[in-house]
C-alpha cells in the first residue's frame, strides 16, 4: 500500500493541442500544486488520414502553447508531467516532434537538468505478418472479423495502443517528463495512481473520469482544467474554472461519452466495470466517485491496433444550385453526371459520391426527411482516384456536369449550377480505417520500449 | 398528460464516434419524471430508432438505460469506418436531431 493518502493529477486539456488550452482555469489548478500534470493529445477520432499521412491535425503552435504551460508548471513545482498520444496520432514522429518541443522550451526558459522519458507506439507491418504466419490471430474489434493478409497489406502505417505499462516503467525510472505514442487516454492518468499504489479500480475510473479534462464538467466548456483526486476509497473531481462545477449529472454523462455502452471500458490488461459506480455531491464543485471494479484480462494481455491504409487521391467540388427545377429533379441531374464520368473512365477505377446538402448531405441514407423544401442546395462531389490527375478528372467532370444538366424545363440555358471557385479543390488523400484490431502479446511493454534522455 | 416532442423533455441529445466503427447516441435528462416517461413510453427503443432512421435493428448494437445519469443511449454501426471514402460527417456529431420530434405520449 502507498504511503500517501491521496493524489491529485491535473488534466488541463481533452486533447491537447487541438484549440489551445485555456490559462486562467489552468492557473487555478497549477497553484493548488497538483502531484502530477497529465494530458492526452490524440484520437481515432479525427479519421484514418492524419495516420495514413503521417501528420497533425492541430496547429503546431498551440502543440507549443499547451507544452509549454505544462512543462513550466510541473518544472517549477519538480512534479512529472505525462502526455500521451503525442501529436494526434501518436505515431513515431509525432513523437519525436514533441520531445523535440520539449528540448527546445527547456533551452529557451533555460530549465534546469531533468530526464525526459519517451516510447514509440508503431508497429511493423512485417511483425504484424509474421505472427499471422505463425498462426497467430488477430482479434478484430466492433464486429470486425479477423485480420486478414489482405487488409494488411494495404494498411500504411499502425499504431499499438498502449496501456499504463510502458508509463510506470518510464516513471520507475525516474522520468520528470513523459513523451507517449498511442496510448489508452486513461492510462495517461490512470500509470501514475497505479505507480503510486493506489488500487486499479480508482485509477482507472481516474483515468476515465479526467480524460476529457472539462468534458465531465457543466456548464459546457472546452479546454478548461479539472482535477482529479484519488485515495485508497474514493475518486473526486473538482472543476477549476470558476462557473463551472462537476456534478452528478455532468460525470455520469461524462461516463457515457463517445462510448458504445457506459458500463464497461476496455483496457490493455483488463476491464474496467462502472455498473455500481455510485455518483455523490462532494462540494459544490466536486463529484465523488465510489465503486467502479476493475476486471483483469484472463490469460495474455491483448493490445489494440489501429491502421490507415490509402485509398487514392482526392479531389473535392462544390455547385450550388438555385434553380427550382434542377432542384426537383436533383435525383436525375446526378444520374447523368454519373453516367457521363462512367463513359470518359471507360472502366478505369474511380469512386465518386455526391452530397447533397439540403436534402440529404448530412445524414444520406439515413435521413427521415424525405421532401426537399430548401429553396437552394449546395452539392459537395467528392472523387477519388489512383492518381492525382485522374482524381482531378473524375471530380470535374462530376462537378461541370451539375454546371451543364440541361433538363427540357429549365429555362436558363448559361449554367445550372452556381461556383464558389472553378476549380478542384485537392484534399488530403483519402485513408480508410484498415485496422481495428487487437493482438495478444506476451509483455505487455513488448511493442513499447521506454527510452531515457537527459534535457 | 399532453404529448410531447423529445427535444421538449431532454436536457441533452448528442450523437458522437465511439471508435472508429460506431456512431453513439445520448439522451440525457434533468428531471426523473421526464426520464422515466419517454422510458415508459416505448417510442424510444432499438425498433423505433431502427425505423426511424432506416436502418436494420441488428445494426443497433447498444441501447441501455444509464440511471446515474437520467440517461437513454443506444449505438449504431457505420456502414464504413470513420473518414473513409463518402464520408459525411467524421465525427458523427450531426446524427441526432431526427431524434427531436418523436413523440412521446
Amino acid at each position: 500500500m502507498s504511503s500517501r493518502k491521496q493524489l491529485r493529477i491535473i488534466s488541463p486539456n481533452g486533447h491537447l493541442g487541438f484549440a489551445p488550452t485555456q490559462e486562467g482555469s489552468f492557473r487555478i489548478g497549477a497553484a493548488t500544486k497538483p502531484d502530477y500534470y497529465c494530458c492526452d493529445s490524440g484520437s481515432d477520432d479525427i479519421g484514418p488520414a492524419p495516420l495514413g499521412e503521417d501528420k497533425s491535425v492541430s496547429m503546431y503552435e498551440w502543440q507549443v502553447h499547451d507544452l509549454e504551460l505544462m512543462l513550466l508548471a510541473s518544472r517549477e513545482q519538480g512534479v512529472p508531467m505525462i502526455v500521451g498520444s503525442a501529436g494526434d496520432t501518436g505515431s513515431n514522429s509525432r513523437v519525436d516532434m514533441f520531445v523535440q518541443i520539449i528540448k527546445d522550451l527547456a533551452k529557451k526558459h533555460r530549465l534546469p537538468k531533468f530526464k525526459l522519458a519517451y516510447f514509440y507506439s508503431e508497429v511493423d507491418q512485417e511483425y504484424i505478418r509474421q505472427q499471422m504466419l505463425k498462426g497467430k490471430i488477430i482479434e478484430g474489434l466492433d464486429g470486425r472479423p479477423p485480420l486478414t493478409f489482405e487488409d494488411l497489406d494495404r494498411t500504411n502505417r499502425i499504431v499499438a495502443v498502449a496501456g499504463v505499462h510502458p508509463y510506470i516503467k518510464a516513471l520507475e525510472m525516474g522520468a520528470d517528463v513523459i513523451i507517449g505514442g498511442r496510448s489508452s487516454d486513461c492510462a495517461v492518468f490512470a500509470a501514475p495512481a497505479i505507480k503510486e499504489g493506489f488500487p486499479e479500480n480508482l485509477a482507472y475510473y481516474l483515468g476515465k473520469v479526467l480524460e476529457c479534462a472539462s468534458f465531465c464538467a457543466e456548464p459546457y466548456g472546452a479546454k478548461e482544467s479539472v482535477i482529479g483526486t484519488i485515495t485508497h476509497e474514493d475518486v473526486k473531481v473538482t472543476a477549476m474554472h470558476p462557473n463551472q462545477r462537476c456534478t452528478i449529472a455532468s460525470v455520469a454523462g461524462h461516463a457515457m461519452y463517445e462510448r458504445s455502452n457506459p458500463f464497461y471500458e476496455y483496457v490493455a490488461g483488463g476491464m474496467l466495470d462502472m455498473t455500481e459506480c455510485v455518483y455523490e455531491q462532494y462540494d459544490e464543485k466536486t463529484c465523488r466517485i465510489t465503486g467502479p471494479k476493475f476486471v483483469p484480462a484472463e490469460g495474455k494481455i491483448k493490445v489494440k491496433l489501429e491502421g490507415a491504409g490509402k485509398v487514392g487521391e482526392k479531389y473535392i467540388g462544390i455547385a450550388g444550385i438555385r434553380d427550382p427545377y434542377t432542384i426537383k429533379n436533383i435525383d436525375k441531374v446526378i444520374e447523368l453526371a454519373r453516367a457521363q464520368v462512367e463513359a470518359m473512365a471507360a472502366g478505369r477505377p474511380y469512386f465518386l459520391d455526391f452530397k447533397v446538402f439540403g436534402k440529404n448531405g448530412v445524414l444520406g441514407d439515413m435521413e427521415p426527411v424525405k421532401e426537399t423544401k430548401s429553396h437552394e442546395l449546395c452539392v459537395v462531389v467528392e472523387g477519388i482516384a489512383a492518381t492525382s490527375e485522374f482524381a482531378e478528372q473524375v471530380t470535374s467532370m462530376a462537378t461541370r456536369q451539375l454546371f451543364y444538366a440541361r433538363l427540357p424545363e429549365v429555362k436558363g440555358t448559361a449554367g445550372t449550377a452556381s461556383y464558389v471557385v472553378d476549380e478542384m479543390l485537392r484534399a488530403t488523400p483519402a485513408y480508410e480505417w484498415t485496422i481495428n484490431h487487437v493482438i495478444e502479446v506476451d509483455d505487455p511493454l513488448e511493442l513499447f520500449e521506454v527510452h531515457m534522455i537527459e534535457v | 398528460m399532453k404529448p410531447a416532442k423529445l427535444v421538449d423533455l431532454a436536457k441533452t441529445i448528442r450523437s458522437k464516434n465511439a471508435g472508429t466503427d460506431k456512431i453513439t447516441f445520448d439522451i440525457i435528462f434533468n428531471d426523473k419524471e421526464a426520464y422515466e416517461r419517454v422510458k415508459a413510453s416505448g417510442r424510444l427503443t432499438k425498433e423505433t430508432v431502427a425505423k426511424l432512421y432506416n436502418i436494420s435493428v441488428d445494426r443497433i448494437c447498444d441501447f441501455v438505460e444509464f440511471d446515474p445519469a437520467m440517461a437513454i443511449k443506444f449505438t449504431i454501426y457505420r456502414n464504413k469506418p470513420s473518414g473513409s471514402p463518402g464520408e459525411r460527417d467524421i465525427f458523427g456529431c450531426q446524427q441526432y436531431p431526427p431524434l427531436y420530434d418523436i413523440e412521446i405520449p
